[in-house]
């Protein structure tokens, strides 16, 4: 006999959640996701003047602003094709690391980690020691990684005036210069933030833990080890979690940290099915709103409109329904690291493909790798050469930008007429990740993730549903928009 | 000390403020809410309690048997569509935020709007406000929003505005802690009920350009050192916060980050269109500083510039400083 639970209000995770499962036989037979707030951007948005945007979209989502800020850079460069100062592209992306390493850091700490001090647990051999390290707001962790993250965040400070919700991400580039007083500030900052990756987070140099490339080396890693890293892994081991919300979706990067070249992590699908990889098509990107309360529009994103139905009888959520070629897509850390070929991720993926320990992993490996690359980007900052290009922007036309947030792929689908916004249309990471299903019936990763998993007597206080959901760091604010 | 219960909710909000906020304190924001004698009773972002443990605690709030000391909002209150509320529904309850906030309010001690959504509707109102976004106690300028002009919270306190997109961590931070303190009072509000400590100066104090503004010597571009005053649209003269005595995440600003002013701390910024130009009539900024007479301010402008060092001057429209000051050694009188 099958019963329905409704769960929410759903916390520790940005914005608002509801969840609807059916439990069968003390399972998840099925389960609908639903974005309950709808605040209209891709409205408000219309007919402004085209760089208004740039101070209406970050504020979009608190916590990953300047990837709004990115992609809407993103989708005004490819109007008009002009380049930004490299400066500016490197700026940025120290800018743009930061908040995605604070996302991470905040996410570990302040999302995840405390469902592990449920009284729940209190029976697991760690438990005493996780309830007071991760205990929500009192544990002794907040106390080394609060001040760590807003150390972090002094980034902002000097290259985009403040975080969250800044103007200095222009077409052009960034809007401060960074001078030699500057750059040994950046430096200092990203050395401190080595310090707490190595001592508190991981508790192994940065190049230790990257050397890690399997399962087995990260196994024999962490015996005996005492850092947050070590412990969730520990954790991860007792509870199986890389046997918990399990998919084997198609993972998503649009490539992340654009670089004058190459991004710094490579775009591409990987299939973690058959552990192929494929190029990224945006072109295939397809929205669909059967199960969301809005009326019917393209499918195509470049020319759909957003028209909001409280009434629709087959919508129960607010958030649409993306598609990759017709198939749900799973986007995020994991997915930017398979996609890259990082070779414990990829390893992890081929024993258990993508479940709530990989997400896990995967965060803190791309943690790790972008410490050290913020190193360089600092030095590579031409102190002598400008920020910001000015060169007449063309206004007109039509352009798509994307920029790998902390929890995924984001997707800013623009079309600009005399130099005003004619359509806008944004698609979030957690759009992806926690979409309802389409017209095909097809549930969206969230929902298939959730299905088989175990319930038992615990119902709507099933931790193990709290694991999966927090595991793919849903930006709720995001997905509807 | 009896701890403050504070209960934090997000309406219609992008989580911002809270992302600020955490910003605070040498051992974090907890530690310091806690030094203060405030108790979180509950955050949507960082507490454990889920699901039904939230519904029975407001519950218990709304049948009056658990103290409320102080209601936060972050966000707008959203009443569309056709003043349903249904653009917000809180999940789990199948009831509208904006009939949660407005049974919980009366039981507050003190009810604090964080953030400019949640205190005037702000940028979840902008473009013609498809959701009928609105403040608690206004929307944009207007007095009412969703609790009413003549709502008073328990204390006896309107809405306390903590205005801003976000507001800076210290604006928040000390306002809770003066309302836990019982120093908040009815006159250190502004008349838009934004505490005077952050309200009572303009984010022009203290900018690191105030050398362009009294010479009247401008960037023309964004990047460029000078005054943003006259060509790009910042408003900081008309905007209310002390933005640039203190540091946003370490030493920034808005206008030490090379953009203007967008005056996020004022009610129905979101609407203003074109804000990286500044609007003119016969070559004159049609906002001018507040208080300033117009005349003398055109005056003043003419005379200044006329007076500018070819330093300011060669500096305003440069990304670095080209012409250092002379060193001076030996000239101090």
């Amino acid at each position: 006999m099958s019963r329905r639970l409704i769960i929410g209000p759903f916390n520790r995770v940005e914005g608002d959640l509801e969840l609807r499962l059916d439990i069968a036989e003390g399972a998840v037979a099925s389960a609908e996701v639903s974005s309950p707030l709808y605040r209209g951007f891709e409205q408000m948005l219309l007919g402004r003047p085209a760089l208004d945007g740039l101070a209406l979209v970050p504020r979009i989502c608190g916590i990953c602003s300047v990837s709004q800020s990115l992609a809407a850079v993103a989708a005004l460069r490819a109007v008009d094709g002009i380049a930004a100062a490299p400066n500016g592209v490197i700026a940025a992306n120290l800018v743009h690391a930061a908040e995605n390493v604070a996302d991470h850091l905040t996410h570990f700490y302040l999302f995840f980690m405390p469902d592990f001090a449920r009284a729940s647990y209190a029976a697991r051999p760690w438990h005493d020691e996780i309830a007071a390290r991760f205990k929500a707001m009192q544990g002794s962790a907040l106390a080394q990684m609060l001040p760590a993250r807003a150390r972090l965040l002094q980034i902002m400070g000097l290259i985009a005036g403040k975080w969250p919700h800044s103007l200095a991400f222009q077409p052009g580039g960034t809007t401060r210069a960074i001078d030699l007083g500057d750059r040994v500030q950046l430096l200092a900052i990203i050395a401190d933030l080595r310090v707490f990756l190595e001592t508190t987070l991981l508790g192994d140099t940065l190049d230790n833990v990257l050397a890690l490339d399997s399962a087995d080396a990260l196994n024999a890693w962490r015996q005996g080890r005492s850092s947050d890293f070590a412990r969730f892994l520990a954790i991860a081991d007792d509870l199986k979690l890389d046997q918990l919300g399990r998919i084997a979706l198609p993972l998503l990067s649009s490539g992340g940290y654009q670089a004058l070249d190459a991004p710094l992590f490579a775009a591409g699908v990987f299939d973690p099915a058959s552990a192929s990889a494929r190029a990224f098509d945006p072109s295939l990107i397809t929205e669909d709103v059967a199960r969301a309360w809005m009326r019917d529009t393209a499918l195509v994103p470049a020319s759909a409109e957003t028209l909001p139905d409280a009434d629709k009888s087959a919508g129960y959520s607010w958030c649409k329904a993306p598609r990759l070629d017709g198939q749900p897509a799973e986007v995020g850390a994991l997915a930017r690291q398979a996609v890259d070929g990082q070779p414990l991720i990829r390893d992890l993926l081929q024993r258990a493909g993508p479940s709530v320990a990989t997400r896990v992993i995967a965060r803190l490996i791309e943690t790790a790798r972008l410490a050290i690359t913020m190193q360089h980007w600092a030095m590579q900052l031409d102190l002598r050469q400008p920020f910001l290009d000015h060169t007449p922007r063309c206004l007109t036309g039509s352009g798509v930008g994307f920029a790998e947030a902390a929890r995924g792929t984001l997707g800013h689908f623009i079309e600009l007429g005399d130099g005003r916004i004619r359509r806008y249309q944004i698609i979030a990471p957690t759009t992806w990740n926690f979409s309802p299903r389409d017209r095909l019936g097809q549930a969206g990763p969230l929902e298939q993730a959730l299905v088989g998993t175990v319930v038992g007597d615990d119902g709507a206080q099933s931790v193990a549903v709290q694991h999966i959901v927090r595991s793919f760091d849903p930006c709720m604010v995001c997905a509807a928009h | 000390m009896d701890p403050f219960n504070l209960l934090w909710l997000q309406g219609a909000s992008c989580g911002g403020c809270t992302m600020a906020a955490l910003d605070r304190g040498p051992h974090g924001w907890f530690a310091e809410l806690t030094s203060f004698g405030v108790h979180l009773l509950w955050h949507p972002s960082f507490s454990e309690a889920t699901g039904a443990e939230i519904i029975a605690l407001f519950e218990a709030i709304e049948a009056g048997q658990l103290p409320l000391h102080g209601l936060v909002l972050e966000g707008a209150v959203l009443r569309g569509p056709h003043g349903s509320g249904r653009f917000q529904m809180l999940s789990g309850t199948g009831r509208t935020m904006q009939d949660w906030i407005t049974r919980l309010a009366p039981h507050a001690g003190v009810v604090v709007a964080v953030g400019s959504c949640a205190a005037f509707g702000g940028v979840a109102a902008a473009g013609g406000n498809p959701t009928e976004a609105s403040g608690l106690q206004f929307l944009e300028t207007e007095r009412g929003g969703v609790l009413g002009a003549s709502f008073r919270s328990r204390s006896g306190l309107p809405v306390v505005n903590i205005a801003g997109c976000a507001p800076h961590p210290d604006w928040i931070s000390t306002t809770l802690a003066a309302l836990a303190l019982g120093e908040l009072n009815a006159d250190d509000l502004d008349a838009f009920a934004r505490p005077k400590f952050f309200a009572a100066h303009l984010a022009h104090h203290g900018c690191a350009r105030n050398e362009f503004y009294e010479f009247k010597a401008s960037a023309e571009q964004l990047a460029q050192r000078g005054c943003l005053m006259e060509h790009l649209g910042c408003k900081a003269t008309q905007a209310v916060g002390d933005c640039n005595q203190r540091g946003w995440n370490g030493s920034g600003s808005c206008t030490r980050g090379g953009y203007p002013c967008i005056a996020c701390t004022s009610p129905g910024f979101e609407a203003a269109h074109n804000l990286l130009e500044t609007a003119k009539v016969a070559g004159i900024p049609v906002g001018l500083p507040l208080d300033m007479p117009k005349a003398w301010f055109v005056a003043l402008a003419a005379l200044s510039k006329s007076a500018t060092p070819p330093r300011v001057r060669a500096n305003a429209t440069a990304d670095q400083v080209i012409v250092p000051p002379s060193s001076g050694a030996g000239r101090r009188k």
